[in-house]
């Protein structure tokens, strides 16, 4: 007779692991799983921001690792996230590519008058058509990649310094390491 | 006023709303052809819009939405297969962006366990339906007769 009562707890001891595991592992909501990392960079050519005579493509930064920000001067985090940003530049250790998406020239090169300017090239995408091909949804985006062409990481939101010291910096210098 | 004309004021009302409707419509779009229009409207409504998740980006009024509806739009006009637009959203957002999960094998469980459970809970009762189906077979039994009149 004893199981009669055994078998609910049991079941019941079991649903309640299974969704405590849920609840634990289960995702930021705000933060889709970009199915690029590991694959190769999606392709782009624009024109610069800053020289309305260049371009900006993805085949000309081949060969050496660079972090592309996807930003705009309509974008509140990014206000926050420029101050990063600048010390990034500053630190030296890895290329800033904005990526200024969906936003007014006259508006971004303001922007970045006032708060200065901590990429090396922008491109522009006007119509957003090249941040949908690398999955962008709300600025600000950050994507490491590698000098074979190759997203190793992306960074959903602002850019902090702990994501800068745990997740970036670190895949900077292992690979710096074994090449060395 | 009388019943009728209240409720000829409330249908005609009613007709003004719907009529109005589709000029409020987040999605204005329209397709050269009646086909198009419904495999557009399809797309658009199985595919979720990533900034406001917990809709579909036929609702959504999020910027990313409609630029995701222009693609979808530009890609049916290109010719291209509802598979072809999947695919393109798959590649670039992930499994995210499905509502109608793929059957792929970290997705299998989602499909499976609904089936598993149906089939163990059918189990249980088969067996508990058949156990008191003995019961009342046994309780029908003749008693022995023990000479009682």
């Amino acid at each position: 007779m004893i199981n009669r009562f055994l078998i609910p707890v049991v079941v019941f001891a079991l649903l309640t692991v299974v969704l405590a595991i849920g609840i634990v592992h289960s995702p930021d909501k705000g933060i889709i799983p970009s199915p690029l990392i590991g694959k190769p960079a999606p392709p782009f050519s624009l024109p610069s921001l800053t020289d309305a005579t260049r371009t900006v493509s993805s085949g000309a930064l081949r060969g050496r690792w660079y972090l592309l920000n996807v930003w705009g001067s309509w974008c509140g985090t990014c206000r926050e996230e420029h101050g990063m940003l600048l010390q990034v530049r500053q630190s030296g250790l890895v290329p800033l590519i904005g990526l200024d998406w969906k936003d007014d020239d006259a508006q971004a090169l303001g922007y970045l008058q006032q708060g200065g300017n901590p990429y090396q090239e922008i491109a522009a995408d006007r119509t957003g058509r090249v941040a949908i091909d690398w999955g962008v949804y709300a600025a600000p985006e950050s994507f490491l990649v590698n000098p074979e062409g190759i997203v190793v990481y992306k960074c959903m939101g602002e850019l902090t310094p702990e994501i800068w010291q745990k997740e970036i910096l670190p895949r900077l210098t292992k690979a710096q390491a074994s090449t060395s | 006023m009388s019943h009728a004309r209240i409720l000829r004021g409330c249908l005609i009302a009613l007709a003004g709303f719907l009529a109005c409707a589709r000029a409020y419509a987040i999605d204005p779009t329209q397709m050269p052809t009646p086909e198009l229009q419904a495999r557009y409207e399809g797309l658009t409504h199985e595919l979720r819009c990533v900034q406001c998740q917990d809709e579909a980006i036929s609702d959504s009024p999020a910027g990313i939405a409609s630029d995701l509806r222009g693609e979808v739009r530009d890609m049916l006009l290109a010719g291209k297969s509802d598979q072809d637009v999947r695919n393109f959203m798959l590649a670039r957002y992930g499994d995210f962006v499905l509502f109608r999960p793929r059957f792929v094998l970290k997705n299998a469980w989602l499909w499976l366990a609904p089936w598993t459970l149906l089939a163990v809970g059918g189990l249980v009762a088969w067996r508990v339906v058949r156990k008191r189906a003995e019961l009342v077979a046994a309780d029908n039994e003749p008693l022995p007769d023990d000479g009682s009149p």
